[in-house]
């Protein structure tokens, strides 16, 4: 166990000689971007506006360029990533979020622009000190004393102590000025944080009830409609999210050439399954139950029982209409009556 | 590194063939010769046309062709409608093989298969066919049930007519929805056709076609006596990524790109009732 | 507001049982204090959940258009500034008045966890363009003073490169999520410009920075003339863009040139920008404004 003051934060990510990712505010709003002089950190932030998905699965990126001369096509690919960089100040809940996205992503046949920026990232995760009243990390089996990353921070009173969980972590963690330090602080943080999560509204939430056996009774229970009235299909769920990975592929004439990219996408948009023929989901509610049926009960289903909600709690913080996955576990689950 | 199966290799189109009026046949090459890659019957590729958009298709040619690969697309949308317009040489960007297969070296072997296809629904069974004419002695009788609008909308009409009719061990029962001139075979829609002929409730049945079609063959092949465990189709979603990822064609725990396009209806039966 | 609620939940139980509406469009409360949600009670089991009160803030307004075809009518409770958007849609003929039995309730201005809404600090007015009764008391009546065009005209007040570089910063967070669009009265296109593939503007994320700026742009121009100023669109924004800036610019500068105009108001269906004057403003005065 290692320690450094939270005062000498900013010079330790100055000096990683890579890129760094944080959250950093800017007129009021937390959000992960990368650490340039004259950011203002924001560490100690529990829940940043849009999660750290971004690192990994950007919400645009170019695939590949085309030139089309005559009846020729050129085609170049784009450069995968390359530089190892460092994602600093990540929260258990995103950090399991991307063990969701692996399992999409990694599966057979591999994503080759994903994998590489998997590889390339150190995470240095950021236990959390004070978990809000919206985080139910723990129903889905997440830590938030123990995210599972290269290196943990737990901030005690005015310092960071430090832990190494694999061998590049350490390699990172040995590169900074940092002082030995007690396991008890530590020990008496996680337990405090386990208390307070403990204590949060939707801490108990019972899951009982989703789970593939059940796929049918609960695509036909008519609490739909009204789970769904107030939907705008906006898919600020969606972008919120950690572990939504839905995406477009679309070309766009630069006037150069076309470039094919990829982009987030949402299941609640009205063009997400529009063919020639029509679309099996014409109104919201099919839309909306598409949604959270993936994530409680079709995701579970092909990734043997893990959810595809790590109780972040953004949806409940972000709708504009104040749906969210909570109403919806509360509603449908067995257990919550 | 592993090749990305979301970047396309180039091809050529080397032959262009109409066989209706909004059907027509394309021939695609590797730039160097012979095949872009290769693949299982029943499965798809993505065909795309930088700047105009990317779908997907099932290969209609059979896999025992070591020529070339065909692709039978009807005009319906933006996409096809540029494909359409396309000449012999023009290069396109192609990306496959995706999808399941019908289970040729499986559950189909040995059997006797029923093809019972609605317009361009023929598209993907005919690799199937073919596949079986290249391997007789690996399966039982052929009986093919073809139906479409009308004659000129009958895909792939010569080689049925040259080929298929012609040889031992295969009937082709061919219909059409309304009497017309020129044509004395049968009238009538596909699924009443099916009943009209009575099979044996014994071998496999592979059904493509419009959902309508399909919706009432199964009915038919129900009062024959057929189980579902027994009848395969083929679904068709909206698809971009081909791969299982996007997210696009997910439907109850299954992807149509990954876990589909071919389905055995039983298998249909535990999906949530969304198409 | 409880008086209100309760009278008003008392109301639509009557109207429920004697048969005169088919279901209640209204809140349900969440799981925390303010999260209420809009709802549907068909019911007087359901209505047991039905809540009026100061997180009232959503515009029921659109959510109407779901039910304009429906089975018997449908009792909806309006807020002033939601009852000009209704009215606004009638005018359009979007909606069909004989379908709805509208409540117009006392609104004494609405919150959500962070206090009083944007929208909530330049109330337009308290009393309903449209309903069929109302039930507010004197407290919801009074109208507390706001200058709603003050952040505009400080806005016209910077330089060309300050407005530019305002916009260009607040728009950069724009993600496309679409739920202005998705909850903007005004917006009731059947098929949206945005979503029409052959448009060549309907990407949904930014291939190039520009085109989340355009979007707005775009949007605030199909809406000028129309837009009632009821303010969903930057309450729902996930981003905090005050999207309202560009719509009241709009409304500021429609008033200036053809006279003030409220959206919403009365039975005139044709707005300044769609009827055409000898008095009009000459088309050379935008571009005399554009050099200012």
């Amino acid at each position: 166990m290692r320690k450094f003051a939270a005062s000498q934060a900013e010079s330790i990510i100055r000096s990683i000689p890579m890129p760094v990712y944080l959250p950093v505010e800017k007129e009021g709003l937390v959000e992960y971007a990368r650490y340039e002089e004259g950011v203002k950190l924001a560490l100690d932030t529990c829940k940043t506006e849009k999660s750290p998905k971004d690192v990994l699965f950007p919400q645009w990126e170019d695939l590949m360029h085309f030139r089309v001369e005559g009846k020729n096509i050129t085609l170049t690919e784009q450069e995968r990533c390359s530089q190892d960089y460092v994602l600093f100040g990540a929260r258990a809940c995103d950090i399991r979020a991307f063990k969701v996205l692996d399992k999409v992503f990694l599966a057979d046949p591999v994503d080759t622009y994903y994998a590489a920026r998997r590889q390339h990232g150190i995470i240095v995760a950021m236990a959390c000190g004070e978990p809000l009243d919206s985080c139910f990390c723990g129903v889905f089996g997440v830590d938030p004393a123990e995210p599972e990353a290269d290196v943990i921070l737990w901030k005690v009173g005015e310092e960071y102590y430090a832990d190494s969980r694999t061998e590049k972590g350490k390699k990172l963690l040995d590169s900074w000025p940092t002082q030995p330090a007690e396991e008890a602080p530590v020990k008496a943080a996680k337990a405090d944080i386990a208390k307070k999560l403990d204590s949060k509204p939707f801490a108990h939430l019972n899951l009982k009830g989703f789970d593939g056996d059940h796929m049918k009774e609960l695509f036909a229970s008519p609490k739909w409609k009204q789970l769904s009235l107030a939907c705008l299909g906006c898919g600020s769920c969606t972008f919120a999210c950690p572990t939504c990975q839905c995406y477009d592929i679309r070309d766009y004439d630069t006037g150069h050439g076309v470039q094919r990219y990829r982009c987030w996408d949402s299941c609640m948009y009205s063009d997400f399954t529009l063919m020639a023929a029509g679309t099996p989901r014409p109104t919201q509610l099919e839309r909306y139950r598409q949604r959270f049926m993936h994530k409680l009960v079709y995701f579970p289903a092909n990734n043997d029982g893990m959810y595809s909600c790590v109780g972040c709690g953004r949806c409940v913080r972000k709708c504009p209409m104040n749906l969210n996955i909570v109403k919806v576990i509360k509603a449908l689950g067995e257990g919550n009556k | 590194m592993n090749k990305e199966s979301l970047v396309p290799v180039l091809g050529v189109v080397t032959d262009v063939r109409v066989d209706t009026p909004d059907v027509k046949t394309f021939r695609v090459n590797a730039l160097t010769g012979g095949k872009c890659f290769e693949h299982k019957p029943g499965q798809c590729a993505m065909l795309s046309i930088p700047g105009v958009g990317e779908a997907m298709f099932s290969i209609t040619s059979s896999p025992t062709n070591e020529e070339y690969m065909e692709f039978s697309i009807k005009k319906c949308g933006c996409l096809t409608t540029w494909l359409h317009q396309m000449e012999v040489g023009q290069q396109i960007a192609i990306r496959g093989p995706y999808g399941n297969a019908f289970p040729v070296d499986g559950d189909l072997k040995g059997q006797n298969l029923l093809f019972i296809a609605g317009g361009i629904g023929l598209a993907p069974l005919r690799s199937v066919i073919n596949y079986v004419r290249d391997n007789r002695k690996d399966y039982g009788n052929i009986d093919i049930v073809y139906g479409s609008r009308s004659k000129e909308d009958l895909v792939d009409y010569p080689e049925i007519t040259n080929e298929w009719c012609k040889e031992a061990g295969i009937s082709v029962h061919l219909t059409i929805d309304r009497a017309e001139e020129g044509w004395d075979g049968h009238v009538g829609f596909v699924p009443s056709y099916v009943t009209e002929l009575g099979f044996n409730p014994d071998g496999r049945v592979l059904v493509c076609g419009p959902p309508i079609m399909i919706k009432f063959v199964l009915q038919a092949l129900d009062k024959l006596g057929y189980d579902h465990k027994q009848v395969y189709t083929t679904m068709e979603l909206r698809m971009k990524c081909g791969i299982g990822k996007c997210g696009r064609c997910n439907i109850g725990s299954k992807y149509v790109c990954k876990d589909g396009p071919v389905f055995r209806f039983d298998q249909l039966g535990e999906l949530p009732d969304e198409y | 507001m409880q008086v209100i609620a309760n009278a008003i939940k008392k109301r639509a139980l009557e109207l429920l049982a004697d048969g005169t509406v088919a279901r209640v469009l209204g809140w349900q409360p969440g799981e925390q204090q303010s999260d209420w949600s809009p709802a549907l009670f068909e019911s007087a089991d359901d209505m047991k959940d039905f809540v009026y009160g100061k997180y009232a803030g959503a515009n029921l307004s659109k959510t109407c258009l779901k039910f304009n075809k429906a089975e018997g009518k449908t009792l909806v409770v309006l807020k002033p500034c939601d009852a000009l958007s209704f009215n606004q849609l009638l005018k359009e003929h979007r909606l069909n008045r004989d379908k709805f039995y509208i409540i117009g309730a006392g609104c004494k201005g609405m919150e959500d966890e962070n206090g009083l809404l944007l929208k909530c600090q330049c109330c337009k007015g308290k009393t309903f363009e449209v309903f069929d009764e109302v039930i507010d008391d004197e407290e919801s009546r009074r109208l507390p003073p706001s200058d709603r065009f003050e952040q505009v005209a400080r806005l016209e007040k910077m330089t060309h490169q300050e407005r530019f570089d305002f916009w260009r910063s607040e728009l950069s967070r724009c993600i496309r999520c679409n739920a202005c669009r998705n909850v903007c009265p005004a917006c009731t296109c059947q098929k949206c410009v945005f979503d029409n593939p052959d448009s060549g503007v309907a990407a949904k994320a930014n291939t190039t920075d520009f085109e989340e700026n355009m979007f707005h742009i775009i949007r605030a121009f199909h809406v000028a003339g129309r837009c009632t100023d009821c303010g969903e669109c930057s309450r729902v924004c996930p981003q905090h863009i005050p999207l309202h800036l560009l719509n009241r610019k709009f409304i500021k500068d429609i008033d200036e040139l053809y006279g003030d105009y409220q959206a919403g108001i009365g039975e005139e269906e044709r707005t300044p920008l769609t009827t055409y004057t000898k008095t009009d403003a000459d088309p050379g005065v935008v571009h005399e404004r554009g050099n200012e």
